[in-house]
C-alpha cells in the first residue's frame, strides 16, 4: 500500500468538496436561475431595442415617392423604417388605430399630412420634417437655376475640424458596464463561495468528522483542499455565467465590444482566484473559531461586511472617475484589488505597472493570510464545545 | 524488537492548570485486545487523541514498531473518536471510500474495502443512503467501518460499545476479536466492565491521568486482598473474629464473606468455621472487574 502524498491529500479533499457541491440541487438551481435571468434580460433588451427603433410607415398617393429618402434619413437617426404603399386611406387609418402601422403619410411632398395614433415620435417627425424642408429647398433652388444635387454636395463638404485635448473614449460607457459587471460577478462569487468555505469548516467541526480527518491529514491539507475545491466550484459558475452572458450579449448585440468583455472575463478569472484565496482563508479561519452553524454568522459578518463595503465604495468611485488617484491607490491594495482592479482594467484606465503592483501585493497578502489563517485554523478547529478566542489561538500551540 | 506493539510511553498533558495526563504509560501488543477503563475525565480520550496526533503531548512519546508515531504511521491506525463524526450529508459508500483514500489507499482498493466492510457490517441496503438518514445503530456501524476501511495495523476505539443494542454489541465484539486475531493490536475504552472482562486479553485502569493497574483480567482479579465465602448455617455471629488477620466484610443469611490480611491463613478460617457449625461451602472469591474498578475509584476519592 502506498503512502499519501500531500498533493494527493489536497486533491482528495478538493475533489470531495467539488463533487459534493456541484451535485447539490442548490448549485444547479442557482446556476440555472442566474442563466435564465440573464438570458431573459438579454432577450428582453434585444426585443426592446428592436421594437423601439423599428417603425412601419404607410405612404399614400404622391407621398409614395418619399419611401427611399425617408428610409435613408431615418437611418441617419438610428431608426429602421419599413415603408408600405397603401391606396385605401381609410383602411390605413384603421391600421394606425390598431397600432399595426406607426404613421400614415398622405398628401403632396411639400404639404404632407401625417396620421398617427397618439403622437408622432421625435425621430420620425424629424425625418419627415427634414424631407419636407429638403423638398421645398430643392424646388426653390431649381427655381433660381441651381442644381440641388451640386448644392447638397457643397453643403456636405463644409465641416468643422474638432481638436480634442483630452479625447474621451467613445467606448467608455460600454467599458464601464463591463467593468461594473465583472466587479459585481467577483463580489458575488467571493461572498457566496467564501461563506460556503466557512459553512464547510463548521460542518466538519460540528459533526466532529474533523477529528477523523486530522488523524490522517495535516490541517493545511484540509484547509487548502477545501479552499481549492470550493474555489473551483465558484470558478465554474463564474466562467459559465460570464461565458454564457458574453455569448448572449455578442449574439444579441447588446454589448458591441465582445473583445473588451472577453478580456475582462479572463482578467476577472485571474483576480477571482487571488481574491478567493485571500478571503476564503479568512472565512475558514473565522469559522474554525465557532462550534456550531448557529454561531457562524457572528464571526463571518465582519468579513462579509468588509467585502460589501469594498464593493460598494469601489464601484461608486470607479463609476465617478476610474482614473482618480484615490481609486488607483485603493485598486492596488489587497483587500480592494480583487474587486476594483479588474473593473479598472475593463475601463482601460489601469497602467501596467499598477496592475503588476496590485498582483504582487495580492500574492504577498495571500501568502501572509494563508499562513496566519492556517495557524488559526489548525489551533482552533479541534477545540469543540465553546467559541475559541482569537488571541488564545494565536499565542498557543495546540 | 517492539514489532507490532503500540507503546504509550510516559505521556503527559495539561490544559492550563488542569493535569489531564501524568506519565501515562502502557503498551498494546500484536493481536491483543486491550481494554482501557476509568471514570469520566480520567484521561482515556486524551490518551487516544494524543496517540492519533489529534492532540500534541507536552511530554512523552507514542511509538509504533519501536519508532515514534509520525503522520505516515498514524495513517495505519484505525480510529473511532469518542464524539462520533461523519459527514451527515454524504452517502455511506462515498464516505467510506473517501476515508479509505485519505488513509493512502488507491481508489480501486478503497472501493473494494468499503464494499467489503459494508457487507460485513450488514449495511448493504443502506450503502447509498446519507449518513444522517440512518438509525443511530447503523451510524455506529458506519463509524466502525470508517475505522476499519483502510485495513489498519492498529485499532484505537474510544467507547465503541456506547449506545449499541445487544445485537450490535455482538457484531462489534466479533469484529474486534477477528481484527485482533489477524495480529492487529486493538485498544478500546469502555464503561461496560462486564464486556471488557469478557473480551479483553489485558486491561488498564486509569485514574487521574495515570495508569494505576494493568494486566490480564486474571492477574487483576487475583491481586489485592483474598476474600473467602463461607456458608456455615448455624454458626454464631462473630465466629471468625478470633482468626488472626481475618475480618468479616459482610454476612448474608448463612453466608459470611471474610477478607484475609497479608499473613492470614485461609485454613485457619475453615477450622474456625468447622469448630462451630457444618460448612456447606468454602470458596475463594475473586473480585470482578467492576469491584476492582470501584475500589480504584474509591481510592481516588479518598486520595
Amino acid at each position: 500500500m502506498s503512502g499519501l502524498s500531500p498533493s494527493r491529500a489536497v486533491f482528495l479533499v478538493a475533489r470531495r468538496e467539488f463533487t459534493s457541491r456541484v451535485r447539490t440541487r442548490s448549485f444547479v438551481i442557482s446556476t440555472v436561475v442566474v442563466l435564465a435571468l440573464m438570458g431573459g434580460f438579454v432577450l428582453f433588451q434585444a426585443l426592446l431595442l428592436d421594437n423601439a427603433s423599428r417603425d412601419t410607415v404607410a405612404l399614400n398617393g404622391q407621398a409614395t415617392v418619399l419611401a427611399e429618402p425617408l428610409r435613408q434619413t431615418a437611418e441617419s437617426f438610428g431608426r429602421d423604417i419599413e415603408t408600405v404603399d397603401v391606396t385605401d386611406v381609410a383602411a390605413a387609418e384603421r391600421q394606425v388605430r390598431d397600432g399595426e402601422v406607426s404613421a400614415l403619410v398622405t398628401g403632396a411632398p411639400d404639404a404632407l399630412r401625417v396620421v398617427v395614433k397618439e403622437r408622432l415620435n421625435d425621430d420620425l417627425r424629424n425625418s419627415i420634417d427634414l424631407i419636407v424642408k429638403q423638398q421645398v429647398l430643392n424646388a426653390q433652388l431649381a427655381e433660381v437655376g441651381l442644381n440641388p444635387a451640386d448644392v447638397a454636395r457643397n453643403v456636405d463638404r463644409a465641416k468643422v475640424d474638432v481638436v480634442a485635448l483630452e479625447p474621451a473614449d467613445p467606448q467608455r460607457g460600454e467599458r464601464l458596464v463591463v467593468g461594473v459587471v465583472i466587479a459585481a460577478l467577483l463580489y458575488y462569487s467571493l461572498l457566496v463561495y467564501g461563506t460556503m468555505v466557512a459553512q464547510g469548516v463548521v460542518e466538519e467541526k460540528s459533526s466532529r468528522v474533523v477529528e477523523i480527518l486530522l488523524s490522517t491529514l495535516r490541517p493545511w491539507h484540509l484547509l487548502l483542499g477545501k479552499v481549492i475545491g470550493l474555489g473551483l466550484v465558484g470558478l465554474v459558475q463564474l466562467v459559465l455565467i460570464g461565458g454564457v452572458g458574453l455569448g448572449l450579449a455578442a449574439v444579441s448585440g447588446v454589448v458591441a465590444l465582445p473583445g473588451v468583455a472577453g478580456g475582462a472575463l479572463a482578467v476577472g478569472v485571474l483576480w477571482y482566484l487571488l481574491g478567493f484565496f485571500l478571503y476564503a482563508t479568512v472565512f475558514a479561519a473565522a469559522a474554525s473559531l465557532v462550534p456550531r452553524q448557529e454561531e457562524l454568522q457572528s464571526v463571518i459578518t465582519p468579513i462579509s461586511m468588509a467585502i460589501v463595503v469594498v464593493f460598494v465604495v469601489g464601484i461608486n468611485l470607479m463609476v465617478q472617475d476610474g482614473s482618480d488617484t484615490l481609486v488607483a491607490v485603493l485598486s492596488v491594495l489587497p483587500p480592494f484589488s480583487p474587486i476594483m482592479m479588474p473593473g479598472r482594467m475593463a475601463l482601460g484606465v489601469a497602467p501596467l505597472w499598477q496592475v503588476l503592483l496590485a498582483l504582487v501585493l495580492a500574492l504577498l497578502a495571500v501568502a501572509a493570510i494563508t499562513w496566519l489563517g492556517g495557524k488559526v485554523y489548525a489551533n482552533a478547529v479541534l477545540r469543540t464545545g465553546t467559541r475559541v478566542k482569537l488571541r488564545e489561538v494565536l499565542t498557543t500551540r495546540h | 524488537m517492539a514489532q507490532g506493539v503500540l507503546e504509550i510511553d510516559r505521556v503527559s498533558k495539561r490544559y492550563g492548570d488542569v493535569v489531564a495526563l501524568r506519565d501515562m504509560a502502557f503498551d498494546v501488543r500484536a493481536g491483543e485486545l486491550f481494554g482501557f477503563v476509568g471514570s469520566n475525565g480520567a484521561g482515556k480520550t486524551t490518551t487516544m487523541r494524543i496517540a492519533l496526533g489529534v492532540l500534541a503531548a507536552d511530554a512523552g512519546e507514542v511509538r509504533w514498531n519501536g519508532a515514534p508515531v509520525t503522520l505516515e504511521t498514524r495513517r495505519r491506525i484505525g480510529y473511532m473518536p469518542e464524539e462520533r463524526g461523519l459527514y451527515p450529508k454524504m452517502k455511506v459508500l462515498d464516505q467510506l471510500v473517501y476515508l479509505a483514500e485519505l488513509h493512502g489507499m488507491s481508489t480501486d482498493d478503497a472501493h473494494r474495502s468499503a464494499e467489503n466492510w459494508i457487507t460485513r457490517l450488514g449495511l448493504r441496503d443502506r450503502r447509498g443512503d446519507e449518513v444522517q438518514k440512518l438509525s443511530l445503530g447503523n451510524q455506529q456501524r458506519v463509524q466502525l467501518a470508517a475505522a476499519l476501511v483502510h485495513e489498519p495495523d492498529v485499532l484505537v476505539l474510544d467507547e465503541p460499545f456506547s449506545g449499541l443494542d445487544p445485537v450490535a454489541v455482538d457484531v462489534m465484539s466479533q469484529v474486534l476479536r477477528e481484527t485482533a486475531a489477524t495480529g492487529v493490536p486493538v485498544v478500546f475504552s469502555s464503561h461496560q466492565l462486564d464486556l471488557v472482562e469478557r473480551l479483553c486479553d489485558r486491561v488498564g485502569i486509569v485514574r487521574g491521568g495515570s495508569l494505576v493497574a494493568c494486566g490480564t483480567v486474571d492477574e487483576l482479579r487475583s491481586s489485592g486482598a483474598v476474600r473467602l465465602v463461607v456458608d456455615a448455617p448455624g454458626a454464631p455471629p462473630g465466629w471468625a473474629d478470633a482468626v488472626p488477620g481475618a475480618h468479616v466484610v459482610s454476612v448474608t443469611g448463612t453466608r459470611t464473606v471474610v477478607e484475609l490480611g497479608p499473613d492470614a491463613d485461609d485454613q485457619a478460617v475453615l477450622r474456625a468455621a468447622l469448630a462451630v457449625a457444618p460448612v456447606r461451602e468454602f470458596t475463594r472469591q475473586r473480585p470482578t472487574l467492576a469491584e476492582l474498578f470501584r475500589s480504584v475509584v474509591t481510592e481516588e476519592r479518598e486520595a
